[in-house]
């Protein structure tokens, strides 16, 4: 046991020595939150519009004020003509065009069906979609308050309401993200490399000669770096709540409990890079290329996972942070209990055991 | 008489408040082959970076193939060749690679690079490994490769940093070999070397001992002067004489 | 009981064998040398030996003990010191000693007496990282690092090389102490001097054990005779030997030349002179292990 304390505070040298190293750990947290929340939100606000009111009645003019009142979009100018249009968003200030055409309020409430046109710059697919929604979601709006207030028979009232994120925050999602990539970053990647750094050095040649078993010599490396990812969570979440106002609602024991899963799952990883890699250089790039670069496309923290094709879809199955994504949401948004979240966290464990039994194996006892 | 091919006077580096290098004066002439020799950490390498024009000396002057060695390093870098015992060749390159590399970055022409490289492995007898992977020659090959490139656009000085470290006894001679030859065509060598036996196959020598150059001669008014049968007891008496 | 036992181990590396039936014993106590240039298989030799490295063919022992079957027990007894400075550069001096004791379930204190010699002479630098010593001093710790479990056997690949003149022959006088405490040592080196300081060397060229013995047996049986000759420009005598009819080799020794030749020596020397040459002088060499590695080179080659 005396071994394996020692074992474990010479990693912490190492890690504590090298400062800058050490800098980018704890750094790299608060600058990702920081980006992903304030800078890199797929939410828009003040949108600049044009209108093209060709009824110029009360209830075109009230959808008009209704349009422009919310936060998203900002009235940029009238238009008097269709000819109107295109030059307005080759201008370029001008992301959506309302065109409302003439008798909107007779057809309303005569024909109880009245047309309304959206045009968006598309050479921005996602904004354009984004604003067509919010459009949207106004106008189903506009139009339940004016059809409540006639009374009319024989329309269905479609009642939305988003459950779990009512405002739409797009951090709610960025912060179980930046988390889990930074988990992944600093256990998987930390631990190849400061294992393959003992190889390059010729260290790990004494330390195969002694007495050390290879579980001890891995342990002792991981243990450090355990510790280290769990406070890095820690200071996310309290980033999350502190700032963004990210909510838990449900146990922290379990949050913790999940996120030291998680961490696991990483070391887990990392050690099997370094059981096949010989040089930092290499791990390196293995963790980059094959667990950073998943955990960003195919976990479902950047692009939606419904939305992906089949075979996509099926790939995610195996990165483990499309796992952890979902029981962070999960505890944190909904509440869930260990129930709930049985079956991710299973997958998880199944994971971790299976990447440490590989790389058990493939640690050799020899040099070649 | 020609100039010096290297003077300095009072050549001083200091690292804070540690002094590497501490105020050393020597010349070496044109086509001479200087041993310049030293404990580990007695100060060598900071005097051959400065001179090579990688470090800027704290006080002190020097001049190399005539040029200053605080205002003319771009001058010097082209005058010099440079080769090291860690400082090698491209491994993952071959031999011919490499040399066309090394005669396109001191500007060589096509024609002269052809021609260079047509002589170079002729001399070294190596036509057959042309081709090869500079990884998979033997040590004491891949030195004397690195020897003929660093002189490949006929510099005037060549700064060898203990280029013989483990290469065996036949192939470490066939490199003086070299040596000798450049030197003879007029090249000025400065080598570092922990072969005492080495030590001998130079025109002149210093020993330096903690910063300082405690000793420089000739070889055998080296023995002489302090009574030793060869380099080696030269060397332990200087260098064991500081504590 | 032998510490150390080679018996025909062979060892390659796809095409390039890098050990070819080596076999050879080291005794109780006895400092033995292997001998040879960078690339010949010392250090493949070494980590078969550690345990580290299978073998493809032949078996090896040390202490009795199986490099195969039996390889954690002898992880246990013995010391290692790889070819390449393997201490951590960012921990001090004295961390670096007090892990490596810890690793092998012991502590500084209990085995001190073993390492007392070296340490001591690096103890004033205890808090200074490895990575800051001077080449000698670093040699000393990582030497310190090996003891410190008190070995029954020391491996020590290319402990001296790169270092100067005066470490190293403080290093084998270190060697020599911990000699005399009954402590087998097989020690491998690319300088041709140190080969006297053992008790025994084998010389080591591409792969293969070209001669064992102690060092002086193995000069003395060298029959060849060498002449030692000397004149005033070196370069030219070399060439001009090269040249000259009955000369088999000629290479620079310190301030002679080395030649092995079919021809009367003063007769050379006279034809020297009618070329040109000055302070011609010639006198028969002290032949030394360099003298015979090179003729057992030379023989290989020749073999091959």
């Amino acid at each position: 046991m005396k071994q394996f304390f020692e074992f474990v505070k010479k990693e912490c040298f190492h890690i504590f020595r090298d400062r800058r190293t050490l800098m980018i750990l704890f750094g790299m947290p608060v600058v990702l939150i920081v980006l992903f929340g304030f800078a890199i939100t797929n939410e828009i606000r003040h949108a600049r519009i044009a209108v093209l009111d060709q009824s110029q009645d009360v209830l075109s003019h009230g959808l008009v004020r209704k349009i422009t009142a919310s936060t998203y979009f900002d009235l940029a100018e009238n238009l008097r003509s269709e000819k109107d249009i295109m030059p307005a968003f080759k201008k370029g200030d001008v992301r959506m065009v309302i065109v409302i055409p003439g008798g909107f309020q007779r057809n309303f409430i005569r024909e109880r069906k009245a047309a309304v046109q959206l045009l968006t710059d598309a050479s921005d697919p996602n904004t354009a979609t984004t604003l067509i929604n919010y459009a949207n979601a106004i106008l189903m709006q506009y139009q339940q308050e004016e059809t409540g207030m006639k009374h009319l028979p024989l329309t269905i009232q479609p009642e939305v309401r988003m459950v779990y994120n009512p405002t739409l925050k797009s951090v709610f999602l960025f912060v179980p993200g930046v988390m889990t990539l930074i988990l992944m970053l600093v256990c998987a990647m930390m631990t190849s490399i400061t294992i393959t750094r003992e190889k390059e050095l010729g260290t790990m040649e004494i330390l195969l000669v002694s007495p050390l078993r290879p579980l001890m010599i891995i342990a002792g490396k991981v243990v450090p770096y355990i510790l280290l990812s769990f406070v890095i969570a820690i200071i996310i979440l309290a980033l999350g709540a502190g700032i963004f106002g990210m909510p838990l609602k449900g146990s922290l024991a379990l949050l913790l409990l999940a996120c030291a899963l998680f961490c696991l799952t990483a070391l887990s990883l990392g050690i099997l890079i370094s059981s096949v890699t010989n040089s930092q250089q290499t791990a390196m790039m293995m963790s980059m290329m094959g667990l950073l670069l998943p955990t960003i496309l195919l976990s479902g923290f950047v692009f939606p996972i419904e939305s992906m094709p089949l075979p996509l879809r099926v790939l995610s199955n195996i990165i483990p942070a499309k796992w952890f994504i979902i029981i962070l949401k999960d505890i944190m948004l909904k509440g869930s209990g260990l129930r709930q979240i049985a079956l991710p966290m299973g997958v998880l464990s199944g994971m971790t055991l299976f990447f440490l039994v590989v790389s058990l194996r493939k640690f050799n006892i020899r040099l070649s | 008489m020609t100039q010096p091919a290297i003077t300095t006077h009072a050549l001083t580096r200091r690292f804070g408040d540690f002094i590497a290098t501490n105020a050393i004066t020597f010349e070496v002439a044109q086509g001479e082959i200087f041993g310049f020799l030293g404990a580990n950490g007695a100060g060598k390498t900071t005097a051959m970076r400065m001179l090579c024009g990688l470090l800027k000396p704290s006080s002190g002057e020097a001049r190399v193939a005539g040029f200053d060695i605080y205002t003319q390093t771009e001058k010097i870098k082209q005058r010099i060749g440079y080769m090291s015992q860690k400082f090698s060749l491209y491994e993952d390159l071959t031999v011919k690679e490499n040399i066309r590399f090394y005669g396109g970055i001191y500007g060589l022409s096509h024609r002269q690079i052809r021609e260079k490289t047509g002589a170079l492995l002729g001399k070294l007898d190596m036509e057959k490994e042309a081709n090869m992977l500079v990884s998979a020659l033997p040590l004491g090959w891949k030195q004397k490769l690195s020897f003929s490139i660093a002189v490949i656009h006929d510099p005037s000085i060549v700064f060898l940093d203990e280029p013989t470290g483990g290469v065996d006894p036949i192939t470490r001679r066939q490199f003086w070999d070299l040596i000798y030859e450049s030197a003879d065509k007029g090249v000025t060598i400065f080598v570092t070397t922990h072969y005492m036996d080495e030590a001998e196959y130079c025109n002149r020598i210093s020993i330096m001992v903690d910063g300082k150059i405690r000793a420089l001669d000739t070889p055998s008014a080296l023995k002489q002067q302090f009574g030793a049968a060869t380099m080696n007891d030269v060397f332990l008496q200087l260098a064991r004489a500081k504590s | 009981m032998q510490p150390i036992v080679v018996q025909h181990i062979s060892k390659s590396y796809g095409k390039v064998s890098a050990l070819r039936d080596v076999s050879f014993t080291v005794g109780p106590g006895e400092l033995f040398g292997l001998i040879g240039p960078d690339g010949a298989g010392k250090s493949t030799l070494f980590r078969i030996l550690a345990t580290l490295v299978l073998a493809d063919k032949g078996q090896a022992f040390v202490n009795g003990k199986d490099v195969v079957k039996d390889y954690r027990a002898i992880r246990r007894e013995v010391g290692y010191m790889p070819g390449r400075f393997s201490l951590y550069q960012d921990l001090t001096v004295e961390e670096n000693l007090r892990f490596f004791a810890t690793i092998f379930n012991t502590t500084v204190n209990a085995n001190y007496d073993m390492i007392r010699d070296i340490y001591e002479q690096i103890a004033p630098f205890k808090d200074r990282p490895a990575g800051k010593l001077s080449g000698g001093m670093k040699q000393k710790l990582a030497l310190s690092c090996a003891l410190v479990h008190r070995p029954s056997v020391l491996f020590l690949d290319e402990p001296t090389t790169g270092v100067d003149p005066v470490s190293r022959k403080e290093f084998w006088e270190m060697l020599q102490r911990l000699r005399q405490r009954g402590i087998p040592i097989l020690v491998s080196t690319p300088y041709m001097d140190e080969a006297t300081l053992c008790d025994r060397v084998a010389l080591i060229q591409n792969g293969a054990l070209m001669r064992i013995d102690t060092p002086t047996a193995i000069v003395e049986q060298f029959s060849t005779k060498v002449w030692a000759f000397r004149a005033s420009d070196t370069w030219r005598l070399i060439r001009d030997l090269r040249a000259y009819p009955g000369v088999e080799s000629c290479f620079a020794f310190g301030e002679f030349l080395h030649v092995v030749m079919n021809a009367d020596p003063e007769k050379v020397k006279q034809d020297l002179i009618t070329e040109g040459h000055t302070g011609v002088a010639y006198q028969p060499a002290n032949a030394g292990i360099e003298d015979v590695f090179m003729a057992l080179m030379r023989a290989q080659t020749e073999i091959s």
